[in-house]
């Protein structure tokens, strides 16, 4: 179709057919909610993702688009998560010193944390409920979502849910980490960041890195270890669960 | 960059290719991440082109999960009927999941003495 008309809803269909609007709307609208987070000295309440989500997905909506559509444009983004991911290796390259010293300790904490972070999301889940469907989507919530859908996929979660549940768990868990931690009386940076980044993967990292470099460097490390155990650790879990 | 890049995607796919013929269900990009960090700690030394790409993909990771987030508009339903309970998940198992973490590690860095 060409644009022969100045017609607004016969401009949106002729944009509506471009694949480079979406991947544009996508980027344009991530580049808004990263402003705003800057804006905010990045609270995490305001997180630049859920801005671009709640962006996008209300003009999906008003406009009457399915995501069918917008996808067509917005995967060229999308692809990338699987290299992303594989690139998660070089924060567990870069931290290997802290690995060597403290082997036990980042060993315990890793397996006893996977496990508490999904057995307490499916036991509570059970309680509370919800659907087997929400359960699978809501089980590797911890990890950070480019290894979190993947995960959802394979044991018949909804990715897009988890994509969300994921960020909200982030989100949580980096505005609760410092007053939780001080209740505790946990003083060590080390322990505190490696909670945050096994518990609250990167937006936990991003806000443990604003407190303190150690807290940063042991969050980087108990996010990209956790992405492999609970690929690992969900499909069981699940499995025994059911 | 497209050096990293390549072996990135080349791993990703090895990964992928592994998880399809031993059918396990993990996803490939996790096994390639395997590999990546299996290869480096084994060999003492991680490619120049793969740290400088992995950083440039990496800085904007949260980018990446726009697509797929935007999905979630297909959900309103299931939100409406199950967001409070989910929230209440979220919360208390995010709370249970840090405390464990952090008092387990305190427990074993303890005796290390460099701990703090």
């Amino acid at each position: 179709m060409t644009l022969r008309s100045l017609d607004p809803s016969a401009f949106w269909i002729y944009l509506a057919e471009q694949p480079l609007f979406f991947l544009a709307i996508t980027l344009a609208a991530y580049l808004v909610g990263d402003r705003i987070a800057a804006a905010t000295r990045r609270h995490p309440l305001a997180n630049p993702v859920l801005i671009a989500i709640l962006l996008v997905g209300t003009a999906l909506l008003v406009s009457g688009t399915s995501h069918a559509r917008y996808f067509e444009g917005a995967r060229f983004v999308h692809v990338l998560l699987g290299p992303a991911t594989v690139a998660l290796a070089l924060p567990i390259w870069r931290n290997r010193a802290l690995i060597a010293r403290h082997w036990r300790a980042i060993g315990a904490a890793l397996g006893i944390g996977a496990l508490v972070g999904i057995g307490s999301t499916l036991i509570l889940a059970r309680l509370l409920g919800l659907s087997g469907a929400t359960l699978a989507s809501l089980a590797p919530k911890s990890v950070t979502a480019a290894i979190a859908m993947g995960i959802a996929e394979q044991v018949g979660g909804t990715p897009p849910l988890t994509a969300v549940l994921v960020i909200a768990t982030g989100i949580l868990g980096a505005v609760m980490v410092t007053p939780l931690m001080n209740l505790l009386r946990i003083r060590d940076y080390a322990a505190r960041g490696f909670a945050v980044g096994i518990a609250a993967h990167g937006i936990g990292t991003a806000r443990a890195l604003q407190v303190n470099e150690k807290a940063g460097a042991y969050a980087a490390l108990g996010m990209a270890l956790n992405g492999l155990v609970t690929a690992i650790l969900v499909p069981l879990l699940l499995f025994l669960f059911r | 960059m497209l050096e990293g890049l390549t072996i990135l995607i080349f791993l990703q796919f090895t990964g992928e290719l592994i998880a399809g013929v031993t059918r396990l269900p993990i996803p490939g990009p996790v096994i390639g991440l395997a590999l990546l960090a299996g290869f480096a700690l084994w060999r003492g030394r991680m490619p120049e082109p793969v740290i400088v790409a992995g950083d440039a993909i990496l800085r904007h990771l949260s980018l990446l999960f726009v697509p797929a987030g935007v999905g979630l508009i297909a959900f309103g339903d299931r939100l409406a009927r199950e967001g409070l309970l989910i929230v209440i998940v979220l919360v208390l198992s995010t709370a249970i999941t840090m405390t464990v973490t952090a008092l387990v590690f305190r427990a074993l860095t303890r005796d290390d003495g460099d701990a703090a």
